[in-house]
């Protein structure tokens, strides 16, 4: 179900996405992305690397949670054109990662109906792990008439 | 920063900085491997169908089955680089001992989409980087810019990445 420009008003909030992640998630993340680096897959090359309680999660797995929240939000008519993020917080085993935004702009350029957003990815604490922004392109009306 | 701060900048970064490297391609994509990433990425929930069912997706502004944007075409490669690139690009302790790499995070732009039977091209090039103290001791900072073309030369992704040093 695609949602149209028009009907988005800056303020709107992204549906949250969550998953909980541990080794389940990362080991398929790693699988896939010929990301097999030691810290993301044992604790104790997870402590040598700084981090007290042992491995950690990819910053590349809570990049591609936002791009599925993205998707999620906008449908298959929607476009993903921009995002960006920083990596602040460690993913810990068993976090609980929730993909939050809002819409701070909207703009016509380059033929496209763009919708600007601010968003991040929070832990069950709370925690602000991923801040950064995205822009979507999406349909406005007469366009999502098939 | 004063002269006796340490730096684990090196002359290879210097002379590099700005300079595209060489290109790298990735084997053809297929279908599996658009479905397994999207499988994982996913995990434990179904993906959406425009990245496995190409029925549904040829009923799409698409026109048929395309790549998450996130999707590494460059993962399981035939053959790899020597090396992983030239030597002291990523940073070098005075001492000598390797540094821990870390990703500090990344901005995307796309272009058009990637689909099965896409063949991808990359370059990379330093773009700067600067150094700080931080909780992890000294710590570099280095910002690449990687772009990503497909075999009919569309742009299909412009990556600038931070890479975190320590």
């Amino acid at each position: 179900m695609a949602i149209d420009f028009d009907s988005v008003n800056v303020g709107d909030k992204l549906p949250e996405w969550s998953r909980r992640t541990g080794f389940a998630e990362w080991n398929r993340y790693a699988a896939v992305n010929e990301e097999f680096v030691p810290f993301h897959m044992d604790d104790e090359a997870g402590r040598r690397a700084g981090n007290e309680q042992g491995a950690f999660g990819m910053g590349n797995l809570r990049y591609a949670y936002i791009v599925n929240a993205l998707h999620d939000w906008i449908g298959d008519e929607g476009i993903v054109r921009e995002v960006g993020c920083q990596y602040r917080a460690i993913n810990q085993k068993n976090d609980v990662l929730t993909v939050v935004g809002e819409v701070t702009g909207k703009s016509r350029a380059d033929g496209e109906n763009r919708v600007r957003l601010d968003i991040n990815v929070v832990n069950q604490d709370g925690g602000a792990t991923c801040p950064g922004h995205a822009v979507v392109v999406l349909p406005s009306i007469g366009q999502t008439q098939r | 920063m004063s002269d006796d701060s340490p730096t684990y900048v090196t002359d290879e970064m210097r002379a590099a900085q700005g300079q595209w490297g060489q290109s790298r391609t990735s084997p053809p994509i297929t279908e599996t491997d658009i479905r397994r990433w999207a499988m994982a990425t996913h995990y434990p929930q179904q993906p959406p169908r425009i990245y496995r069912d190409s029925e549904y997706a040829a009923t799409t502004r698409w026109g048929g089955i395309v790549a998450p944007p996130d999707f590494n075409p460059f993962a399981w490669p035939v053959e790899r680089p020597r090396g992983g690139g030239a030597p002291g690009l990523s940073g070098r302790r005075p001492d000598g001992r390797p540094l821990t790499g870390m990703n500090g995070g990344q901005t995307d732009t796309y272009g058009v989409p990637m689909r099965p039977g896409d063949v991808i091209s990359a370059r990379s090039r330093l773009v700067d980087w600067w150094e700080r103290e931080g909780r992890l001791g000294h710590t570099l900072y280095v910002r690449t810019e990687i772009e990503w073309r497909n075999q009919n030369d569309e742009l299909v992704r412009t990556r600038f990445s931070i890479g975190i040093r320590y």
